[in-house]
């Protein structure tokens, strides 16, 4: 990759055993994002996404390796990185512009309360929560409370904004509003995005790239999946876009079977992990496409 | 019909009320002439003696006693007799004085406390050991170094709001979501702005639960406190009452140390509901 805007490199975790030694979560993890790339991280628990998020956030740090930011190394929390955390995380105690203000006087100390709340008005319209500025996080429902917290970390203007499942304590219908508001937000703003979920719908929506891991303790990435999809994908008629069950199916394929049995082998360069565009390049050595998915794919190409 | 809760509530109140209040009636009634003698004498013993009458005053005395002494709070007829305005008064300057100090030497501890695990582990001895002392003990030594009564009370009240207020302090800041601190790290916020917006907002209403605790053990104490060091204030003014066989005043007493701890508490409580955030 000629573009490593994040570069993750040789980044590990471990923790001591109880009874001494040590237990790895994960371990020679290399990972480059390009600006402006839509990255959707993919495992079952326990292999370490969430770590490898808060490492990016500057929250953790790895017990090897280093990550590299637009040429930096992070050593810790920055304004560049904004994090969308999974339960919201708003401060309770103020009202809906109180929390988006808080994150725009803290990147901004030099301005005053009226330009602080004009740019934090700016971002709660972007979520579309005009009208709800002051009232307080516990009158809002699921929904809205996270788009406070988008509307937050937009609010920053973030080179890079963090994801952990922010989606996943909502109910269908809410999360797939808010996944497209993301999806329009960072496709007009150019965001650069590190998402981690377990809902493969929404990372075939939502990704350029789905970066899939495999089982942890010692979890590793397996493979990055090219989402062959077009850019201009809609909601209404993504699923119906013949290359779709073909990717769906190969991400589902891997965490249901090949997350647990995966081999690193001799040819596995974790610096180099294969990269699949299922339904498109499909005799890279990976099982061939079964059923349903070669038909898509055969109505695809063909 | 269904009445209320609230309203159902008042009327039972009122029924024990008056169920009590007719009960000692009745406990305290004279029971007529309990034997015969000499005028002479049996005007020497007075009544409790010739009729059987209780020493225990009634509630029609101690009521008609309340509203002699309402009528008329704040007078003051030397070191002996003064109005019960004025002794509350002293004894709520005193725990007041106490208390606010006590209040501003332990919030910023608790903060210590809750924020450093070092700071945590080190003072823990000191306050396992201090905390079960109780305030009068310290008293003794406060006369003998303060060398002033009123200043060894004040002391005592500040060593015993010290702990509900330095403990609820210390878990709450310990205690903080750490959601809401890893918001403020991603934000880069400082150590002091995070203490004032993050950690103080969100352990706010654990500290206000401790100093409402604080508030009501300081007005235990005082009570207490001030028979001890004599001069003024309520205490002071219970025990002199007693030294005096007015039993009277004592009750009337009571119920106003009962009035005004209620009142302090609710002033807390009105203050801890408005840090309260719901979430």
């Amino acid at each position: 990759m000629s573009d490593k805007f994040i570069s993750i490199e040789n980044i590990a975790r471990r923790y001591p055993k109880p009874g001494g030694g040590e237990t790895t979560i994960f371990e020679n993890l290399w990972l480059s994002m390009a600006r402006g790339e839509f990255v959707c991280v993919i495992g079952h628990s326990g292999c370490g996404k969430t770590t490898v998020l808060n490492i990016l956030a500057g929250l953790d740090s790895p017990s090897d390796g280093t990550v590299i930011v637009d040429g930096q190394a992070i050593g810790g929390p920055s304004l560049d990185r904004a994090v969308i955390f999974q339960s919201h995380a708003l401060l309770p105690w103020r009202t809906v512009i109180g929390n988006v203000a808080y994150a725009v006087a803290s990147k901004h100390r030099g301005w005053s309360q009226a330009q602080i709340n004009a740019h934090a008005q700016r971002f709660i319209d972007v979520v579309g929560l005009t009208g709800a500025e002051h009232k307080r996080p516990a009158e809002l429902s699921g929904g809205m409370k996270q788009r406070v917290g988008i509307a937050r970390a937009l609010s920053i203007e973030p080179k890079i904004m963090l994801m952990d499942e922010p989606f996943s304590a909502l109910d269908a219908l809410t999360r797939g509003t808010l996944q497209d508001e993301v999806r329009r937000i960072c496709l007009t703003t150019g965001q650069t995005v590190f998402m981690i979920t377990h809902d493969v719908d929404e990372a075939i929506y939502l990704a350029d790239k789905v970066v899939l891991m495999t089982n942890g303790p010692g979890a590793v990435i397996a493979e990055i999946v090219d989402n062959p999809l077009p850019k201009t994908r809609a909601r209404a008629d993504v699923h119906k876009h013949p290359l779709y069950y073909a990717v769906r199916n190969h991400i589902i394929d891997f965490l249901v079977a090949r997350s647990k049995s995966f081999d690193k082998g001799a040819a596995y360069d974790p610096r180099n992990v294969t990269v699949v565009r299922p339904g498109v390049a499909p005799d890279d050595g990976y099982p061939p496409l079964e059923g349903e998915a070669r038909r898509a794919q055969r109505a695809g190409v063909g | 019909m269904t009445l209320s809760l609230s309203l159902r509530a008042a009327i039972v109140s009122i029924a024990l009320f008056v169920a009590f209040l007719l009960v000692w009636q009745v406990a305290v009634s004279g029971t007529g002439p309990a034997a015969t003698m000499d005028p002479e004498y049996a005007k020497l013993m007075g009544v409790t003696a010739t009729q059987g009458k209780s020493a225990m005053p009634g509630p029609l005395e101690v009521g008609a006693k309340l509203w002699e002494q309402l009528k008329n709070p704040f007078y003051d007829k030397g070191p002996n007799d003064k109005g019960l305005g004025i002794q509350l008064g002293f004894s709520i300057a005193r725990v007041l004085t106490g208390y606010l100090l006590a209040v501003l030497f332990a919030i910023p501890v608790g903060f210590l406390i809750g924020m450093s695990p070092l700071m945590s582990r080190a003072l823990d001895p000191f306050i396992q050991v201090l905390k079960p002392i109780s305030p009068l003990a310290w008293m003794p030594l406060a006369l003998y170094t303060i060398k002033d009564s009123s200043l060894s009370a004040i002391f005592v009240i500040f060593i015993c709001s010290l702990w509900p207020t330095l403990i609820n302090t210390a878990f709450g800041v310990a205690n903080v979501r750490k959601e809401w601190l890893n918001v403020a790290k991603t934000l880069e916020v400082g150590t002091l702005r995070q203490a004032f917006t993050v950690i103080l907002p969100a352990a706010a209403p654990t500290i206000l639960t401790g100093m409402r605790i604080s508030i009501g053990i300081a007005w235990l104490v005082i009570v207490a406190a001030e028979m001890l060091v004599g001069g003024t204030g309520i205490g002071y003014y219970v025990w002199n009452e007693w030294n005096n066989l007015s039993i009277n005043s004592v009750i009337t007493a009571i119920l106003l140390i009962g009035v005004v701890g209620m009142l302090l508490d609710l002033m807390l409580a009105r203050l801890t509901r408005l840090v309260t955030f719901p979430e």
